[in-house]
């Protein structure tokens, strides 16, 4: 199965660390592009064994800057990749990802069409609880949580359990959920253990039982005093196989660095005796190029 | 003291707050910068022709409306901007001028990329006429006359002055086609809401009060649903939050979150910066903490260095490049 390998080709991926993409780029869209091809191609060689991983959780984070490029990106990737994709989107509407997906070359609309994508707009969820009609005893809202007649995820994870579910027609590849993001919950009054029960639940249906991937944005702020939100971040990232991490850098005399992106590769929760690997991308979008600095590999305990 | 100064607000990406966004303001220590910034937003919404959607707890929306800043009509000030000496014809305007200028402002198209500018320059020492006040159609919620109405909630947990005020927004929105759900009203104008001191006590939010709140949720369900109401209609919405007493830090992170931008204003008065030469031609500090990431996939990378603002002689100013020396 071909991922998308953007405009940096996979083979001289390990030549553009150091080196300037003197491309003449017509604007932010090519740097974005190039910026994502880059991840993309970082990511696949940390997954020696197929193309694309199963049954691989995998943990965006973002610190002091907006990771959720990274979702847009996985977002378009798993769609070209032919998946069928549950999209779990709490924080943006329906529009915002499409017009931004359509950037990448994929119509979200088309994909739901044809039964692709199932996509559960938080908001439009959250409005029709609120201020709806009385429910239909059979369908519960996805997030019957916020009512407050129950504290748990449950309802939220039926739906992605039947999103994914394989039915008798479907030729697509192996299921995906996609959550944006996750640290909503809690502002949404979920306790921390129900957030985590959710994300288990999901890990057995989708992971394990359908041998799909997850993947989930959390937000974490620098020197973070919700408590809350770090417990969350910190269990995920302990079951996490891959976790890509956006930090912006605090900005200084030098304008043009907007970021890291480090790369943690969780080997060591797969097979004893294996170490993670570690790796660190710095990164500068200005003007009309991109960046990269590969801060070397290094085989680190987490 | 200065006692009149004119409002330029030319921070934002674009001119303005965008339609279908939330714009969160920190208020200062004493409310005062806040306040103008907020007051400066309604007025540009009754310039513009917006509809408006004032919420409070604390003064009556008719006493707010009353208090809005007077329009500059002479070109020159936005001409001389920075110039102090340009400062000179207070003549009253008559109002025959307000509604040849007025006429000529493009009408707001309902697109995504929408954004309801602040395009105006204001005598904050003049009132508003009446006459240009009752120009657009507005709307008000004063907490304490809608406690006296009996609430028709969905059972949900949430504080009920914020249940009552979404209430009284989804259905002006609804109701006046702002979300395009009413094929008969091709509603093509913008709603702007605003809402004041949100999360204080006058709400019935406990947060301002103590570190470990009661009800620590309330306030983030409501910028929630808030957001979904945005979202889906033509409306842009300013907020003030008084966040300097806010004690749990959790809850603002979570708020900023939330929003789409997020402006903290740092005034000077009775802190040790009013007396700093540094500082001696600025009367605060604003503090960027989230920026808007509408449509695009990565947010904009700006500069976000401490913002000073000042008042001239007629000229209230965010200034971005001075400081560098200093952070």
């Amino acid at each position: 199965m071909e991922g998308d390998k953007g405009g940096a080709g996979k083979k001289r991926w390990p030549s553009l660390a150091g080196n300037r993409l003197d491309k003449h780029l017509p604007g932010k869209v090519e740097a974005e592009r190039i910026l994502l091809a880059a991840v993309v191609s970082v990511s696949h060689e940390i997954f020696q064994h197929k193309e694309y991983p199963e049954g691989k959780f995998t943990l965006l984070r973002d610190t002091r800057t907006d990771g959720s490029f990274l979702v847009h990106h996985f977002l378009s990737f798993y769609l070209r990749a032919g998946c069928k994709v549950c999209f779990v989107a709490l924080l943006q509407s329906f529009s915002h990802y499409s017009i931004v997906a359509q950037k990448l070359g994929v119509s979200l609309a088309a994909a739901k069409e044809r039964g692709q994508l199932v996509f559960l707009e938080g908001l439009k969820s959250c409005l029709d609880l609120v201020f709806g009609e009385e429910e239909q005893p059979g369908q519960p809202s996805p997030l019957q949580f916020l009512s407050g007649s129950t504290s748990d995820l449950r309802a939220l994870f039926e739906f992605v359990r039947v999103s994914l579910a394989p039915s008798a027609g479907d030729s697509w590849k192996g299921p995906v959920l996609l959550v944006d993001d996750l640290s909503v919950l809690l502002s949404l009054g979920a306790a921390p253990v129900a957030v985590l029960d959710f994300i288990h639940y999901c890990r057995v249906s989708v992971c394990c039982q359908l041998k799909g991937n997850i993947v989930v944005l959390v937000h974490s702020n620098e020197d973070s005093e919700d408590e809350e939100n770090e417990l969350l971040v910190n269990s995920l990232c302990h079951h996490s196989d891959l976790i890509l991490w956006a930090e912006g850098l605090a900005t200084g005399f030098c304008k043009d660095v907007h970021g890291q992106i480090k790369i943690s590769k969780r080997l060591s929760l797969r097979q004893a005796g294996e170490q993670d690997l570690v790796q660190i991308y710095q990164y500068k979008i200005q003007d009309r190029n991109v960046t990269f600095f590969a801060r070397g590999l290094s085989a680190a305990v987490l | 003291m200065y006692s009149y100064f004119i409002l330029h607000f030319v921070l934002f990406p674009g001119g303005g707050v965008a339609v279908g966004t939330l714009l969160l303001i920190e208020e200062d220590k004493y409310g005062l910068y806040s306040n103008l910034l907020f007051k400066y937003f309604l007025a540009e919404g009754i310039v513009c022709g917006h509809d408006l959607f004032v919420a409070s707890a604390k003064e009556h929306p008719d006493k707010i409306l009353k208090e809005l800043p007077a329009p500059l009509l002479d070109d020159t000030y936005g001409k001389e901007l920075g110039d102090e000496a340009a400062a000179k014809s207070e003549d009253s305007q008559d109002s025959m001028k307000i509604a040849w200028r007025y006429q000529n402002l493009p009408k707001m198209e309902a697109s995504p990329t929408t954004y309801t500018k602040f395009g105006h320059y204001y005598d904050v020492s003049k009132k508003m006429s009446p006459e240009l006040c009752q120009s657009v159609k507005w709307h008000s919620f004063y907490l304490h006359e809608e406690l006296s109405f009996e609430p028709k909630l969905k059972a949900w947990s949430m504080n009920s002055g914020y249940a009552r005020l979404l209430q009284s927004i989804q259905k002006i929105i609804s109701q006046e086609g702002f979300d395009g759900s009413d094929p008969q009203k091709k509603q093509r104008n913008v709603l702007r809401i605003g809402i004041q001191s949100l999360g204080s006590i006058l709400w019935g939010d406990g947060v301002c009060c103590s570190d470990n709140p009661e009800d620590p949720h309330s306030l983030t369900k409501f910028l929630y649903v808030l957001r979904g109401l945005l979202r889906k209609s033509l409306s842009a919405c300013i907020i003030t939050v008084p966040a300097h007493l806010i004690q749990n830090k959790a809850i603002m992170e979570r708020v900023t979150n939330l929003s789409d931008m997020v402006v903290g204003l740092e005034s000077f008065i009775g802190s040790e910066r009013e007396t700093n030469p540094l500082y001696k031609d600025y009367h605060g500090l604003v503090h960027v903490h989230q920026i808007p990431r509408l449509n695009s996939l990565i947010c904009d990378v700006s500069d976000t260095k401490d913002l000073a603002f000042r008042l001239k002689r007629k000229l209230f100013t965010i200034e971005t490049s001075l400081f560098a020396a200093f952070s």
